[in-house]
């Protein structure tokens, strides 16, 4: 991918606003393509999976980020190099569950929120699903099954944004027939 | 701050869902025109956000300057490299490399794909334009990839 190097941070962030309007837009269209919100929400999740099996390949090559050695470590990368890399924010990490299977990410603003209401009529819409999508396809495609949610969300009355993953299992490297 | 690559995805994204789930039942034109529309609707955001601090045009003349350089530049990473007009309202921009052309094989190999990628762009340019107060008509040709011309054609009213 060729890339400019010396961008400013002005043309940065007109990037994300065409991002963010490009998204809506999309919402947008969904909203009006299917009947009820829980369509629209596995629709937004399934595009993010494509994206996510996709988006893994261009953030390994640009952070040279090698093998996670455990899902403590995995959640720092998401939430200090790939959030950074992609959305210019830094979650924060927590609520760990005991056995460390299960964290939570809070976004303090969420960039593909920014110029949303939800309307009344639209209250289990998950509007941000996309993300769960793009989490869950990026990681599956480094061996982990990972189960991603939204457990609130500022834009449904919340007072922040908090994505739990669960972490469900490794996935073998099926090696192909005839290779050691 | 949403990376390049995001919206490049996105956009991918976008262009297969519409097509996978429309096509059968209204065909590809109606596709086509969906893309415009959802463009349209983001050229018109963000051209409400470019031009908050922009003394006014002087011209149509001077708005489309504006749109080659500015609009282009923040949009998609680049100057238009040729800007062409008759003078009557009809402009060609070309872009030689055009940015949501450039994941294509070069060449003439998915010629036949251009128009899906191209739809949300031009109805970007439309929508902008609309904003400014010009009514447009605006499409795309490709003859070699990623080398693109857009045509705007101004509506006198």
């Amino acid at each position: 991918m060729s890339r400019q190097s010396n961008r400013t941070t002005d043309s940065k962030k007109m990037n994300s606003e065409l991002f963010t309007l490009t998204y809506g837009a999309l919402v947008t269209q969904l909203c009006k393509d299917y009947e009820n919100d829980e369509e629209v929400n596995k629709q937004l999740d399934k595009m993010g999976y494509n994206i996510g099996v996709r988006l893994i390949e261009d953030f390994l090559a640009r952070s040279s980020i090698g093998r996670c050695q455990d899902f403590r470590e995995t959640a720092d990368v998401i939430a200090k190099v790939a959030f950074k890399m992609y959305l210019g924010i830094t979650p924060s990490v927590t609520n760990w569950s005991p056995g460390g299977d299960e964290f939570s990410l809070i976004l303090e603003n969420n960039p593909l929120a920014d110029f949303v209401e939800l309307p009344d009529n639209h209250s289990t819409l998950i509007y941000s699903n996309l993300l769960c999508g793009v989490l869950r396809g990026a990681l599956e495609m480094v061996q982990m099954a990972v189960d991603v949610k939204f457990s609130q969300d500022s834009l449904r009355g919340d007072n922040v944004t908090e994505i739990r993953m669960k972490f469900i299992k490794r996935i073998e490297e099926n090696l192909p027939a005839g290779e050691e | 701050m949403a990376d390049d690559s995001l919206f490049e995805f996105l956009h991918m994204e976008i262009v297969s869902h519409i097509f996978n789930e429309q096509q059968s039942s209204k065909g590809e034109a109606a596709c086509i025109s969906l893309l415009e529309a959802m463009g349209f609707r983001v050229g018109q955001g963000l051209i409400e956000r470019l031009t908050r601090d922009t003394p006014s045009f002087k011209d149509e003349l001077d708005i489309m300057k504006f749109i080659c350089k500015d609009f282009w530049t923040k949009v998609f990473r680049r100057q238009v490299d040729n800007l062409r007009t008759n003078h009557q309202g009809t402009y060609v921009l070309q872009d030689n490399k055009f940015s949501l052309l450039s994941q294509f094989s070069g060449g003439k190999q998915y010629l036949d794909q251009a128009p899906k990628y191209l739809a949300f762009s031009c109805g970007v340019v439309r929508g902008a334009l609309s904003n400014l107060g010009l009514e447009s008509v605006v499409t795309a040709e490709v003859s070699i990839m990623p080398s693109c011309k857009f045509q705007v054609v101004i509506q006198k009213l």
